[in-house]
């Protein structure tokens, strides 16, 4: 086996030109997949951390059919608190769970006493609301980074449309489940940047707050937030957790619970996917750049050296051992170019972080990109290559192998 | 025991628009140690006859027996087998692999036909280098030696796997004459030395005399077989 990887090396080498520039053109093709998937991959990750860890957090777990009518926020879906104690018990002693924090959830009317417009509130437990969702805190462009009780944190575009400043006092008016009506002042402690669309009308208050203008004796909850510790376990933990509620059934006999991922919950993962199915058709190219290079310079690799090849066959070589010869050359030219491609994939990542691309999403401006390359990138793209190329080998390896020696040895 | 028995050998040539006999009811033996030339004009069958016997092809009709083994009847596989284990081959364009060396040429067959451990074929190598007198060049490369070299080396790659029967198609044509006769000199000492058969095909009358058995074709008839001291130049 080394000596027919001698033998492949040496007639590659033999093709100085030829094989610098298949090999350059598989190289080329192997940086631009890996920046691409760095850049893309990056950029999918710090989108989906800012949707997580500063609005939805990993996973929520909501009463059954909340999430049909999420838009209309209904208060006659919310758990009870002997419901809401029996999913935090089971949250507690889920050894995958960072956190959780239940929401009280609800549509107001936000009025400053001159003006009123609607808003989304979110009843919270501070301490258990900053532990999950941690990137909250960072949303908070001006006032404090906590919440007491009597405080609302409101967002910009409420806080700039309705003239709204830190300490002011406002009202917060809404509609219990009995359909009577309810409200209670509040002193503007924070104004918050959006994490990203739906999430611009979403303002903060107490848990206890929420449940005060609904009129509750005991705060109900709407949904409970959950960050893993591991958050690429997240589907494993989605099923673990829907197998534990699984149990908890209504009279009716029906589940009480569903566990949503926050994939199922933003509209932001439809444009994860697409990006997912970029970077699917940029490999794509690649295999097929790599396939015609390949391809190509193993049918001429064959075509000139026919007369060779009736020698080898002649003096008795099998046809295995020629196929196999043929092959390897396209193994090697794959694997220089994937390591090159790889090496060079590297140092343009590196490169690009030393620069420090700056770019805004959302409302959110300046976020730096940290583009990174996966052990698991760097494998499958040059999996990827290294088959290809052995592949596009095939066919030329295999006309050399069915080649009658003596016809190959008349050859001209 | 005769190293090649041919029986009624045929070989036609299916073309366009008509066959071609290359080969006729030809009847032939060959005693194994033997120093053999086939000689004619050309298209008399000289090659085709090599070819069949270095079972590079098939005959129409007839029996070939070589080395005890039919081997009309082998396949593919089979065949480059029997080829890898049984014969050697010199060429007329010596056919060496550019991207060796010498060394490495005359290496290949032991490492890619007949897998021979790494002792032994250095045993095998250094003798033959020495046989042929090629050990100084041992590590050039084919385009750094001559014409005459290159034969030389082919030669030692015909015998490094010790086979039974040497089969060289014309390969004096492509050399001068003192390096033609050099050759063929060349390749009866490894006669005598290494006890093997070589069949020569040639249409170079001067060559023909170094042939201690000759088989004349004519229009793929075997026309006359002459021994030593009865061969006409």
């Amino acid at each position: 086996m080394i000596n027919l990887f001698k033998i492949a090396i040496r007639n590659l080498i033999r093709y100085k030109r030829r094989t610098l520039l298949t090999a350059s053109l598989i190289t080329i093709g192997v940086v631009f997949v890996l920046v691409f998937v760095s850049i893309t991959g990056s950029f999918k990750a710090m989108m989906i951390g800012q949707i997580t860890d500063s609005m939805l957090g990993h996973l929520q777990i909501h009463r059954k059919g909340y999430v049909a009518s999420i838009d209309n926020l209904p208060l006659n879906l919310n758990m009870k608190p002997q419901a809401y104690s029996k999913i935090a018990t089971v949250l507690t002693a889920s050894p995958q769970v960072e956190a959780f924090s239940p929401r009280l959830k609800f549509g107001g009317m936000f009025s400053n006493f001159v003006e009123t417009t609607n808003i989304r509130l979110n009843g919270i437990y501070p301490d258990r609301e900053f532990q999950t969702v941690p990137l909250l805190t960072s949303r908070i462009s001006e006032g404090k980074k906590t919440l007491s009780r009597g405080e609302i944190m409101i967002p910009t575009l409420l806080a700039k449309g309705l003239g709204v400043k830190l300490g002011d006092t406002v009202v917060i008016v809404a509609t219990n489940v009995d359909g009577s009506v309810n409200g209670k002042q509040f002193i503007v402690s924070g104004i918050l940047e959006s994490a990203t669309g739906p999430g611009g009308r979403d303002g903060y208050i107490n848990i206890e707050d929420a449940a005060e203008v609904l009129r509750m004796t005991e705060a109900e909850v709407s949904e409970v937030a959950i960050r893993l510790k591991d958050f690429s376990r997240l589907p494993a933990a989605v099923k673990q957790l829907e197998n534990k509620v699984s149990g908890e059934v209504n009279k009716e006999a029906r589940p009480m619970f569903e566990v949503h991922s926050w994939e199922q919950l933003s509209p932001f993962f439809n444009i994860a996917r697409m990006i997912d199915v970029m970077t699917f058709f940029i490999k794509i190219m690649l295999i097929a750049i790599v396939l015609i290079s390949i391809m190509n310079v193993m049918i001429m690799a064959v075509y000139e050296r026919i007369r060779e090849i009736g020698t080898i066959a002649a003096i008795g070589t099998l046809p295995g051992k020629i196929r196999s010869m043929f092959i390897i050359e396209g193994f090697c030219l794959g694997v220089v170019g994937a390591i090159i491609g790889d090496l060079i994939g590297i140092a343009v990542v590196l490169i690009i972080n030393l620069v420090g691309i700056r770019f805004d999403f959302a409302q959110q401006q300046g976020l730096l990109l940290k583009a990174t390359l996966q052990p698991s990138d760097l494998l499958t793209v040059s999996i990827i290559v290294i088959v290809v190329a052995v592949g596009a080998s095939l066919q030329p390896a295999i006309k050399a192998s069915k080649m009658e020696p003596i016809e190959a040895l008349r050859h001209v | 025991m005769a190293l090649i028995k041919a029986q009624k050998i045929t070989k036609n040539y299916q073309t366009e628009d008509f066959i071609v006999h290359a080969l006729q009811d030809v009847d032939f033996e060959i005693e194994p140690a033997s120093f053999v030339s086939f000689v004619g004009p050309s298209g008399s069958g000289k090659t085709t006859i090599l070819n069949l016997i270095g079972c590079l092809d098939k005959p129409s009709a007839g029996n070939l027996r070589i080395a005890d083994t039919e081997v009309i009847g082998l396949a593919r596989k089979e065949s480059a087998a029997f080829r890898g284990k049984h014969l050697g081959f010199i060429f007329q364009d010596f056919n060496l692999i550019p991207v060796l060396t010498v060394y490495e040429n005359i290496e290949y067959p032991l490492i890619m036909v007949q897998n021979v451990a790494p002792q032994e074929r250095k045993e095998r190598i250094s003798r033959l280098l020495a046989a042929v007198d090629m050990t100084d060049q041992a590590h050039k490369y084919p385009q750094q030696i001559s014409g005459g070299q290159k034969q030389r080396v082919a030669i030692a790659r015909a015998l490094v796997t010790n086979p039974a029967l040497v089969l060289a198609d014309e390969p004096t044509a492509n050399l001068d004459s003192q390096t033609a006769y050099s050759v063929i000199g060349l390749m009866k000492k490894m006669r005598d030395d290494f006890g093997t058969t070589f069949i020569f095909s040639t249409h170079d009358t001067k060559i023909v005399g170094e042939a201690e058995v000759i088989f004349r074709l004519e229009d793929g008839r075997l026309t006359a077989k002459e021994t030593k001291g009865e061969i006409k130049l």
